[in-house]
C-alpha cells in the first residue's frame, strides 16, 4: 500500500489506514521509548498515548516538516523524556544505569525470542562507541547536532559526516 | 554527447547530496525547518533520493524496533480511544507548486555542487556551513518551546481569567492542580503539573460542580496526560461551575465522579 496515501487517509481519520501504520511503527516507537524510560509497562502506556496524541494532532502533520516516522519519533521522545521527570520515574529509577540502546540489546536474556535480535546485536557490537553513542544521541533521543556535539565533545561541523560513516556501517551489516 | 554530460552531471549531484549525510539526519528530525522543506523537495524530484531516504528510515526501524522485545499493546485497544472528528478535506497540494518545488531542488542541487567544490578545496568550510546550518536547527528548536511557553503565559495573563486552586484530597493528599478559567471564552485552562502521573488504564477526569445540590458535571477526561509536556489542558467548560474536581477513572471516563478517588477539589472563590 503506498505510504502517502495511507498518511493521507489517517489525516482524514480513516481508522484502517492509521491501523496499517501503528503496526508498521508501534514496535520501533516503542523501543525509542523503552531506551529512555526503560520499563515494559510504562513503555506499552506512553506508546498508547503517543499514538493517541498523533490521531489527535494528525491535522497538524506535513509531509514537507518531515517524514511520517520522524514526526512520531519526535511525540514519542518528548513524551518518554517528559515522563523521566515524573516523580514516579524517579522513584522507580534506584540502580539503574542501562545507558546505550546496545546495553538493552544485551540485557535480554531470551535470545531465542527472535533470531534477528542476535544478528543485529552482534551488528551493533560491530559499530564502535563513538556511532553507538552517537546514533543514540540523534535518533533514540532527539538531541540536535550542538546538543550531541557538546555531549560526545566532537566538533559541531564533523557530526553530519560522522553520523552518515555510522548508519552506513548499520545498513552494510542489515543489508538495506 | 550532451546527454551524457547532462547526465553525468545529474549523477554526480545526486551522488553527492547523499554523501554529504543529510539525509540521514532528515530521518533522525534533526535539521532546520527549511531544510527539512529543501530535503523534502529534492525527494519529490528525485526518486534515487526517495529511496535512499526509504533505506535510511528502514534501517532506523529495525535497529528501534529490535531493542525492544515488550508487549506492544494491539490496535484494539487503542482503536476504542480513537474520536472520529469531523473528517476534514486536506487539499491536494496544486500542480502549480511543482515549479516552485522544482525550483527549490535546483537550487538545493546547485547548492550542493557548490558545497561539493568547497568540499574539495578546503573541508574546514563545508564543516563551518554544517555547523552554521545546526545552530539555526538549535535556534529554532529553541524558539518552538519558547513560542509555546509564551502562548500559555499570554492564555494565563488575560484579565478575563478566574484563577482556582485545587488542593490534594485524602486519595493523593500531595496532589495540587490549578484551573484558569475565561469565562468569555467557556474555556478553562487546567494545569496539572502537580498530579501523578496516571496508573495504567485509568485517566483522570475532570468535573464541573455546583454545591447546592451537589450537582457534578463532567468536563470529559485528560488522555494524554504523558504525551502532554506542559500538562495544561484546554477544556470547553459552558457551566456555572461553583467548583472544579478532578478523579481518578477507569479508562474512558465514568458518568460519576468516584469521589473515594478524588485527587484535587477547589471552589471558585465569589
Amino acid at each position: 500500500m503506498n505510504q502517502e496515501l495511507l498518511i493521507l487517509q489517517f489525516q482524514q481519520q480513516d481508522v484502517q489506514a492509521y491501523e496499517k501504520l501503528y503496526n508498521a511503527y508501534c514496535k520501533s516507537i516503542s523501543g525509542v521509548i523503552n531506551t529512555i524510560v526503560k520499563d515494559a509497562e510504562v513503555t506499552e502506556e506512553i506508546t498508547q498515548d503517543v499514538f493517541l496524541k498523533a490521531w489527535n494532532n494528525a491535522a497538524s502533520y506535513s509531509p514537507s516538516k518531515g517524514r511520517f516516522f520522524t514526526w512520531l519519533l519526535n511525540i514519542a521522545r518528548n513524551a518518554a523524556i517528559d515522563y523521566t521527570r515524573s516523580k514516579k520515574y524517579k522513584q522507580s529509577q534506584q540502580n539503574q544505569t542501562t545507558d546505550f540502546f546496545v546495553d538493552i540489546l544485551e540485557t535480554h536474556d531470551d535470545l531465542n525470542s527472535s533470531t534477528n535480535a542476535i544478528g543485529l546485536k552482534e551488528m551493533v557490537e560491530k559499530l564502535g562507541d563513538n556511532c553507538k553513542s552517537l546514533i543514540e544521541l540523534l535518533y533514540f533521543k532527539g538531541y540536535t547536532q550542538v546538543e550531541a556535539s557538546e555531549e560526545l565533545n566532537i566538533p559541531l561541523g564533523t557530526i553530519k559526516t560522522k553520523n552518515k560513516t555510522c548508519i552506513g556501517q548499520l545498513r552494510s551489516v542489515l543489508g538495506v | 554527447m550532451g546527454n551524457y554530460a547532462q547526465y553525468w552531471e545529474y549523477k554526480m549531484n545526486i551522488e553527492e547530496y547523499i554523501a554529504s549525510g543529510i539525509l540521514e539526519l532528515y530521518v533522525a528530525g534533526s535539521l532546520s525547518e527549511k531544510e527539512n522543506e529543501e530535503v523534502h523537495a529534492a525527494i519529490q524530484k528525485y526518486p534515487e533520493l526517495l529511496a535512499e531516504v526509504e533505506s535510511i528510515e528502514n534501517a532506523i526501524l529495525q535497529l528501534t524496533a529490535a531493542t525492544y522485545q515488550g508487549e506492544v499493546a494491539s490496535f484494539e485497544s487503542l482503536k476504542n480511544q480513537l474520536v472520529q472528528k469531523e473528517s476534514k478535506v486536506i487539499p491536494i497540494q496544486k500542480s502549480s507548486n511543482w515549479k516552485l518545488i522544482s525550483g527549490w531542488a535546483a537550487a538545493v542541487l546547485f547548492g550542493s555542487i557548490l558545497m561539493y567544490n568547497t568540499f574539495q578545496n578546503k573541508q574546514s568550510t563545508s564543516e563551518i556551513v554544517s555547523e552554521k546550518e545546526a545552530l539555526e536547527a538549535q535556534i529554532e528548536k529553541t524558539k518552538n518551546t519558547l513560542a509555546e511557553k509564551e502562548r500559555l503565559l499570554e492564555i494565563l495573563r488575560d484579565k478575563d481569567i478566574i484563577s482556582v486552586p485545587l488542593a490534594g484530597q485524602d486519595a493523593s493528599p500531595n496532589s495540587y492542580a490549578k484551573v484558569y478559567w475565561n469565562k468569555k471564552t467557556n474555556t478553562i485552562y487546567l494545569d496539572a503539573k502537580g498530579l501523578p502521573a496516571p496508573p495504567k488504564g485509568k485517566v483522570y477526569q475532570v468535573w464541573s460542580l455546583k454545591i447546592t445540590p451537589l450537582t457534578p458535571t463532567s468536563l470529559g477526561t485528560i488522555d494524554t496526560f504523558t504525551a502532554n509536556s506542559s500538562k495544561v489542558f484546554t477544556i470547553q467548560n459552558p457551566n456555572e461551575s461553583e467548583a472544579f474536581g478532578i478523579t481518578l477513572e477507569p479508562a474512558g471516563g465514568s458518568s460519576s465522579p468516584s469521589l473515594d478517588q478524588l485527587y484535587a477539589l477547589g471552589a471558585v472563590s465569589s
